[in-house]
């Protein structure tokens, strides 16, 4: 049986980021996923923001990986070909008392590194972000705040990593891990052996952990609903807004994101159940009124979707270290905000760890940095299009109405790995516009039917036990 | 560029229904684009009888009330019918760009007819909590997945809204074998026609709670079942009324909403609340050549009426294009 240099649990960002950058190097690298598709975790209802740096404790480990972590972004979106955009942030004071405030965060943050800091008045917000409350009275302004797709950050800089021959294992759950020679890891695919391994497996970190005897942190959940808005209101905002930070979490903010959708929340709630995705009225209440406050214009009526997504925090800041009682072994837990923006600095520091535990990286003659930008229909200019249908004529053929997705983009993200309708949906966005897939369900059915061999009735919205229907009736 | 007398976006009884009647008012050139591979519209997945009474005096099933349709249509050369045609862009003066396999056109409008027709509202817009796994449905959506796909969508169903679309589910679910547990609406008299809420939910024993609200959906992979509660007359929920009943789908009868985002985009006045155009009179926008009809002009309850009032809609076109002196 072979025998990987280097097994990663969980393929949410942080799985996914140290994949890529470890297959720079020659080795045998696998990554484990439970879920049926990669990104299917906490990194799915992620909001997308690449944090500047602030709000983040001086000295804390998070903010230092997540200054790192905003520049690294950058030159990654390039070579992946994802889209980055760099729409800054206000921090926005309502109060003499939180006016005063902005000074310290900018001083703190100016102390982690974050750059182009700046406090501005009234005048300014009045004039670069009119829709904002006439009763903001000043701002804190981080120009280098930005927007990404997270999860398709994570599909592409997983088909990156593949590209360069890390293997990715999905429906592969680990169930037990020994350390003898090696680290076996039994899953629900059979045993894999590693030399070294990580865990970057997000809510259940401390599950894995605890399976080789490491048991001094607890994951605790903290859920937060978020609140997506039509398309129609695009432009409600040109900046990401956020209140004053609180101890536990940034607030509830008013971003855009990636992919033009105005987006409210999100909540902070610590609860138990690591599995707990619902949605209340109260959250919807206390992000709306809270969303209000800063965006008057906004309206119960304009939302289209919500979810909630966990937030695996243990303690205030990351986890990221060797274990020396179990050599070989390194957690990544604790990933809450900002790990997006920290991932790909978190793989550059667990590469360093690697070599601190005597794993030798000797790089790779060619390492393929580069992949090809996937096509989005609804982000290319008509002349584009044109082009592209005449290239093909699946581009012309339009399954979602709503957010304008062609055949071609549904049969593309299925060869690149889309296995469910929520794996089509974050890929292509078919589904997630106003009529919440009434419209193309059928047919986007029918294409991935066609495509995978799977039978209709067995497609499933995100796998195991999530089959859209029940019964084919042309079986009885 | 190529410029069309009439072009007429959507092809389903609205649509149809104003390209004969311009053509009979001597319009000559006509473009009826429709997005699906058949003409027809929502009508092809309505296999239940109901239409045709008003209008043709007789009882039909959805797809024959197109079909009578279809058939004059493909009769009537000067009407060009473009299927697989999606259009994506309008501007206010009415230039139509749409996709087709294989290309884009643009076209440019002397007058235009949108026939665009509705959808469903989803359980976002109603605000319903709870968990987001698979087995919920617009009631639309299970039915084109019964009647047209052959699937069947779940075995034990509780309906939320009294939508006509939803009562007559009701009772196609129920024919198809699986159990309709409940129907909930949240007014106290139902939002369909009487003769369905009759003859597809009463028949056949299936309970309709009025005044009651879906508090929570429940279940992780797929739906095990909703949280039920009275309300008051506020629509606020009356605690100690709640109650549980087990499911594997959800089916959203709870509104339709005119599909006017094309229009919107070309700067039609648009009345916020009901997604409707503001309009004095039917079929009028704030744009002049510019008519809308059918359910995207306002939701109809019956078929017959839309395709009365679309008739409509091409005289208008005719006498607009006459005044503007190019018509024939």
């Amino acid at each position: 049986m072979k025998i990987y240099d280097i097994i990663i649990i969980g393929a949410g960002v942080v799985g996914a980021s140290i994949s890529r950058e470890l297959s720079r190097y020659k080795l045998d690298i696998a990554l484990l996923e439970k879920e049926i598709e990669l990104a299917f975790g906490v990194s799915k209802s992620n909001s997308g923001i690449i944090h500047p740096g602030t709000q983040n404790p001086p000295g804390s480990l998070k903010g230092k990986l997540c200054v790192q972590g905003n520049i690294l972004t950058r030159q990654i979106s390039r070579e992946l070909g994802v889209d980055f955009k760099e729409v800054g942030e206000l921090i926005v004071a309502f109060t003499e008392e939180e006016k005063l405030r902005l000074r310290e965060l900018k001083k703190e943050a100016e102390s982690l590194g974050v750059p182009r800091l700046e406090i501005v008045d009234s005048a300014w917000l009045g004039k670069n972000e009119p829709n904002l409350s006439k009763e903001a009275l000043a701002a804190l302004y981080a120009p280098t705040a930005g927007i990404i797709s997270p999860y398709r950050l994570v599909y592409d800089l997983s088909e990156n990593a593949a590209r360069n021959g890390a293997e990715f294992f999905t429906e592969t759950e680990a169930t037990a891990i020994e350390k003898k020679e090696y680290f076996e890891i039994s899953t629900s695919k059979g045993v894999f052996r590693s030399r070294f391994l990580i865990n970057a497996a997000g809510l259940f970190a401390d599950d894995i952990s605890r399976m080789l005897g490491i048991d001094d942190f607890k994951i605790t959940p903290r859920k937060g609903q978020e609140f997506l808005l039509d398309k129609k209101k695009e432009h409600l905002t040109n900046r990401l807004i956020f209140p004053l930070p609180t101890k536990t979490s940034k607030g509830v903010l008013v971003i855009k994101t990636a992919d033009g959708n105005p987006m409210i929340g999100p909540t902070a709630e610590d609860i138990e159940d690591k599995d707990d995705l619902s949605t209340t009225d109260e959250g919807l209440k206390n992000v709306l009124t809270r969303a209000r406050k800063m965006i008057p214009l906004i309206d119960g009526s304009d939302i289209i979707a919500y979810f909630a997504g966990l937030r695996p925090a243990s303690g205030n800041d990351f986890i990221i270290r060797h274990e020396d009682k179990t050599p070989g072994f390194i957690n990544v837990a604790g990933i809450q905000s900002p790990g997006l923006t920290a991932a790909p600095a978190i793989a550059l520091m667990v590469c360093d760890l690697l070599k601190k535990s005597g794993l030798t990286l000797k790089k790779k003659l060619i390492f393929r940095s580069h992949r090809k930008k996937t096509i989005h229909l609804f982000t290319e200019p008509l002349k584009k299009a044109k082009a592209l249908i005449k290239k093909d004529p699946g581009y012309g053929d339009i399954v979602c109405r709503c957010e304008q997705v062609s055949a071609k983009e549904i049969t593309d993200a299925i060869d690149r790995g889309a296995k469910t309708m929520d794996g089509l949906k974050f890929r292509t966005r078919a589904q997630a516009g106003r009529c919440h897939g009434s419209f193309c369900t059928a047919r986007l059915m029918k294409i991935l039917s066609e495509k995978t061999g799977v039978p209709l009735k067995d497609i499933t919205k995100r796998g195991k036990g999530s089959r859209i229907v029940l019964k084919d009736r042309r079986d009885d | 560029m190529i410029e069309r007398e009439l072009v007429i976006v959507g092809a389903g009884p609205g649509g149809m229904a104003a390209a004969i009647s311009a053509y009979e008012n001597g319009v000559r050139d006509i473009l009826l684009l429709e997005r699906d591979q058949y003409p027809g519209g929502i009508l092809n997945q309505c296999i239940h009888t109901g239409f045709g009474l008003d209008y043709f005096k007789e009882i039909l099933t959805g797809p024959e009330y197109a079909e009578r349709f279809i058939k004059k249509i493909k009769a009537i050369p000067e009407i060009e019918l473009s299927l697989r045609s999606f259009v994506t862009l309008l501007t206010g003066d009415k230039l139509l760009t749409y996709f087709k396999p294989g290309r884009i056109e643009t076209v440019k409008a002397r007058c235009l007819i949108m026939a665009t027709g509705c959808r469903e509202k989803t359980r976002e817009m109603v605000h319903i909590g709870g968990t987001r796994p698979s087995g919920i449905f617009s009631a639309g959506l299970a039915q084109k997945l019964i009647n047209i796909d052959g699937l069947l969508p779940g075995e034990e169903i509780v309906i939320v809204g009294s939508g006509d679309i939803g009562l007559i589910m009701a009772r196609r679910f129920t024919l198809e074998g699986a159990k309709v547990k409940a129907v909930i609406e949240i007014q106290d008299k139902t939002r369909g026609l009487l003769r369905n809420v009759v003859q597809c939910v009463t028949d056949f024993d299936i309970p309709l709670y009025f005044n009651h609200k879906i508090v929570k959906i429940f279940g992780k992979d797929r739906v095990t079942g909703v949280s039920v509660a009275r309300v008051d007359s506020d629509m606020r929920e009356v605690t100690g009324t709640g109650f549980k009943i087990d499911c594997d789908t959800v089916l959203l009868s709870v509104g339709l909403i005119p599909e006017n985002e094309l229009i919107e985009m070309a700067g039609v006045r648009i009345d916020k609340k009901t997604n409707c155009p503001v309009s004095d009179e039917t079929n009028k926008t704030s744009v002049p050549g510019l008519f809308v009809c059918g359910n995207a002009f306002m939701v109809y309850d019956l078929a017959d009426s839309v395709s009365k009032d679309s008739e409509a809609a091409g005289r208008l076109a005719a006498e607009y294009l006459k005044k503007i002196g190019r018509a024939g």
